[in-house]
Parts: C-alpha cells; sequence; structure tokens
C-alpha cells in the first residue's frame, strides 16, 4: 500500500489520541465487517465572541493505517474550530491535508469526518 | 530501518536456492534452444527438460509422461477445473447432463474463481463445502456431497493461510469407491488437490495420496516464478483449455519455460535431499514462536488445528488490532509477514479462509500469518516477538475500548 509520508506520519504518532473523560459529545462510526471503527471525543466551550467552540479533542479508533491517520487529522481540523466551521470539514479535507490517500482508502477508511460530525450532533442533541 | 530484515512470508514465495541458480543460468544465453526444434540447439534443451521432469516424476511417484509444466498452480488449477468439464463436454451424450463439481470454501482463489467463472458460464453446478472449526475438512461432509453427476472434487492439501492438512488419503478412498460402483461408460470423478503448500513438508507420492491430479508452483520450494506443474494421473479425462501448440503431451500448449524447468528440477532434487532435516528445524522453530506469542501476547489466539498443521504455518489473531497496521508496522521495523484483513489485499471482506473457520469479521481482520522457511534462524523469531509486543501494545493503546463500546450499544 503507497501511503503518502504525511499518513505515515500520523499512523506512527498520531496527535490526541486517547478518551475524553466527561465528554461534551461523542461520535462512534464504522462496524467491524467493514473492518475500521472510530469514535471521536469533544469538549464544547462558549466563546464570547466566537460562540461555542472545540477546546479538547480526543479519538479511539480500531482500524487500518489510513483510519488511524484520517483519525488524528480531523482532531488536527477540529480543534479549535466553531462547531459550525467544524461542520464542515469533509473527507476530502482531511484526505488533502494527509497529501492523498490511496484511492481504495478514499471512501472505506475516511470516516473521521463523519465520526467528528456525530460528535458535534450528540452535543447539540444534549444542549438544545 | 534496521539493516537486515526478516522474511516471515515463506508461504507467499521463497528466494531461489544458490544451486538452482546456478543449475539455471547456461539456459538463458547459452542453452538456448526452443525444445520443439529438432536441431541440436532443440534437442539440448529438450534433453534438459527430460532431465528436470525425471527428478519432479521421482518425487512424486509417478512417471515423467504424468508431469505437464504450466505456468505455475494458478493455471494448473485452471486447467484442472476447466479442462475436466472440457473433457466432460467432448462426450455428446454427456450435452443434457449438468455436471456436479465439489471443492471446499477454503481453497485458494485460483480454484473459487475458476469454479465461480464455470458456474457463471452454466456449465457447472458448485458445492462449497465448508471445513470444520480447526481447519479441517471432514470426509463425510464431501461424501454428502457426492451426486452421481459430480464430475470432479478439487480439496487443497494444505491451506495457505492456516496451513491446516487436509485428509487427502481418506477423500481419495471415498472417490474410489464412488466411482467403483459407477458403470463402466459413466464419467468418473476425478479427484484433484492443489499441493501447493505442501510440498515443502509432506508426502506427496500421488499412489499414496490416491490423487488423479496434483497442482503445485516451483516458487514455494526455492524455485523460480512462472514455473510449476500439473500431475496428470494416465488415463484421466481432462483435456487442454489453450491452443497453439502439442507440448505437454498436448495438454498445454507454449514455447517451454526451460530455464524455470530446469530450476524447478533442481529444486526438488535440493528439497528431496533436505527435507527431513529442514522439517524438523522449521517446525521447533515454529513451536517456539507460537509459544513466545501465546504467552507473552495477550488475547492472542492461534487460528486452525494446532497440531495437523504445516510445520512452517503460525496464524494468529489479536483482539482490539487491525491487521493492515499490524503489518505496515512490522514492515517499518524489516519484517515481513501477511494478514486475512481486507485492508491489506484492496478487498472488501476479510479473509475468506478464516471466516470460513468461524472466525469474526474483526478477528479475520485483526489476523497475522507468520510463515517460516529454511533460512528462519530462532534469532529472527525472537526480535519479532519482541517487536510484535510493542506494536500491538501501540495499536491497542489507539484502538482503546472503542470495539467492546460498539458491541455494548448494539
Amino acid at each position: 500500500m503507497q501511503y503518502s509520508k504525511k499518513v505515515l506520519e500520523h499512523f506512527t504518532r498520531p496527535h490526541n489520541q486517547g478518551v475524553i473523560r466527561n465528554a461534551s459529545g461523542v461520535g462512534m462510526v464504522g462496524n467491524p465487517v467493514c473492518g475500521d471503527l472510530m469514535k471521536i471525543y469533544i469538549k464544547v466551550k462558549k466563546d464570547r465572541k466566537r460562540g461555542e467552540v472545540i477546546s479538547k479533542i480526543g479519538f479511539e479508533t480500531l482500524g487500518c493505517a489510513s483510519a488511524i491517520a484520517t483519525s488524528s487529522m480531523i482532531t488536527d481540523l477540529a480543534k479549535d474550530k466553531t462547531l459550525e466551521e467544524a461542520m464542515k470539514i469533509t473527507r476530502q479535507d482531511v484526505a488533502d491535508a494527509l497529501e492523498g490517500l490511496p484511492p481504495i482508502k478514499m471512501h472505506c477508511s475516511n470516516l473521521a469526518d463523519d465520526a467528528l460530525h456525530e460528535a458535534i450532533k450528540d452535543y447539540q442533541s444534549k444542549h438544545k | 530501518m534496521p539493516n537486515k530484515k526478516i522474511y516471515l512470508d515463506y508461504a507467499a514465495t521463497t528466494p531461489v536456492d544458490k544451486e538452482v541458480l546456478k543449475e539455471m543460468l547456461p539456459y538463458f544465453s547459452e542453452k538456448f534452444g526452443n525444445a520443439m526444434s529438432i536441431h541440436s540447439f532443440g534437442q539440448e534443451a529438450l534433453q534438459a527438460i527430460d532431465a528436470a521432469r525425471g527428478k519432479i516424476a521421482d518425487f512424486f511417484g509417478c512417471a515423467p509422461t504424468e508431469i505437464v509444466f504450466t505456468s505455475g498452480a494458478t493455471e494448473s488449477n485452471n486447467l484442472t477445473v476447466k479442462g475436466v468439464l472440457k473433457s466432460y463436454y467432448s462426450k455428446a451424450e454427456n450435452a443434457e447432463i449438468k455436471p456436479h463439481i465439489i471443492t471446499s470454501a477454503f481453497e485458494h482463489h485460483c480454484v473459487l474463481d475458476s469454479c465461480k467463472a464455470v458456474e457463471k458460464d452454466g456449465l457447472a453446478e458448485v458445492s462449497y463445502i465448508k471445513p470444520g472449526k480447526d481447519g479441517i475438512m471432514r470426509v463425510s461432509e464431501i461424501a454428502k456431497a457426492i451426486r452421481p453427476n459430480t464430475v470432479l472434487i478439487s480439496i487443497m492439501y494444505v491451506n495457505n493461510e492456516i496451513g491446516t492438512v487436509q485428509p487427502i488419503g481418506k477423500i481419495s478412498k471415498l472417490v474410489r469407491k464412488t466411482n467403483q460402483a459407477k458403470a463402466e461408460n459413466e464419467f468418473k470423478t476425478v479427484f484433484h488437490t492443489d499441493a501447493t503448500q505442501a510440498v515443502n513438508y509432506f508426502d506427496c507420492d500421488v499412489e499414496k495420496l490416491g490423487v488423479d491430479l496434483l497442482s503445485m508452483s516451483a516458487h514455494k520450494i526455492y524455485g523460480p516464478k512462472g514455473i510449476g506443474m500439473l500431475y496428470v494421473r494416465k488415463g484421466t479425462a481432462i483435456r487442454k483449455i489453450q491452443d497453439g501448440g502439442d507440448q505437454e503431451y498436448k495438454l498445454r500448449a507454449g514455447t517451454h519455460n526451460v530455464t524455470g524447468i530446469v530450476g524447478f528440477g533442481k529444486a526438488m532434487e535440493v528439497l528431496k535431499k533436505n527435507m527431513s532435516k529442514d522439517s524438523k528445524k522449521i517446525q521447533d522453530l515454529r513451536d517456539h514462536l507460537i509459544g513466545k506469542v501465546l504467552r507473552e501476547i495477550p488475547n492472542a489466539r492461534l487460528n486452525g488445528s494446532k497440531t495437523k498443521r504445516s510445520p512452517n504455518n503460525a496464524n494468529f489473531s489479536f483482539r482490539d488490532i487491525e491487521g493492515e497496521g499490524l503489518l505496515l508496522s512490522l514492515d517499518m521495523e524489516g519484517i515481513a509477514c501477511s494478514t486475512g484483513s481486507a485492508c491489506s489485499s484492496g478487498a472488501l471482506s476479510p479473509s475468506h479462509v478464516l471466516l470460513s473457520i468461524g472466525l469474526k469479521a474483526e478477528q479475520a481482520h485483526g489476523s497475522l500469518r507468520m510463515t517460516l522457511g529454511k533460512y528462519t534462524t530462532k534469532n529472527e523469531i525472537d526480535v519479532t516477538v519482541k517487536k510484535l509486543k510493542a506494536i500491538a501494545e501501540r495499536l491497542r493503546k489507539i484502538s482503546g475500548s472503542v470495539l467492546a463500546d460498539y458491541y455494548s450499544k448494539k
């Protein structure tokens, strides 16, 4: 499998890895059949000027190298973003930030955006 | 990057033995004749082929005329499935009765895909029999599947992923009994085994096995790639599927791969000489590997029977770990292995072999195959387990409790 240097970097030394206790929102996607399971934890803080901001983010991922790398990358992309900004992050953004993914991985192991969006929705459903 | 790499993927392919390479070299540029030519160049090549054929026939305990050279086991297995059907349909009286094939659910893809192709073309019906949870085929299950129109039974000798050994001798007895009950003019059931992973370690005397057809590839026995053979018992109902020449007793058209055949012959000779010694050494190392992994890495399981398995094969599943990441991490340390994870092969689902013996998808995704060979050392095994342990810990830290959470929410 030809992975970019960036993917291998994030696979070997993932950023923001781990559980957040008392998270404001949690999103889990994937299933064991396809082989990838991802869980994103977010902590939301209210900023007077910007509104609701992701102040802390973490993840747990069971999956291949690109599943781990995309999880790591999305935590970098979403950190310190407002919820509105974070909702706009796409899987293409994640792939671009990783300097590309092998074509077969674009679909199956690039679920981190879904997990992030689930986590945000989870937070929003609790704070209506 | 470490300076010395460790190769633990001998079931994928083996390096060409130096003695084998030496034997092959003159046949590239000096003795380059086409074995079908009647001049001296051609005859020189033909003699080399005959000598290799003799060595191979000697190994399998058959006549040299029963050895058909092919490009490898994939071609031999295609020739088996399609060639037996071709022979069946060559008889006008068979046109109305669709033939039936029995194979195992965990054959190599070249057998399974050949079967699926003939099924799709409406040429045959196929029964795919599941092995037991230990990775061993039950003869009684095969007996139950036999029909009056069963023309071919194809069961591998040793499974390529989990190394489990199949009861070929018992199945051949069953086939013989079935055939004895048939009328003189009825199409007899042909029994084939794909012995690709067996040749290095197991008795392949075709009389003892009782097979009609047997496939193998030279590159699994320290010979070159691109050459293999199909043993064809005299009188077996099979026809060629490739046109263009009368080579190989009219069963396989195409110019002989002379260098490959010469190397193949030599590889068989070397194998026969060292087989029992190498086999014992490899099995001891493999047992050391299995013991160490199961002792030192928590939540690891061995896939397939512990006792009825090839001396060189170890196949594990690690909970909360996915195989591709594991493989990649090992490769970064210079250690080459293989996995049944879908992600490593570009397929959508994980190993059909591991699923066929009842593993859950995540167990199949989390599998690691390590296959040893004659150059494997104890130090390599020790280094590998040490690295594997650290990698498993790292990946488990990343996956955390996500799998348990998934199941608790369901």
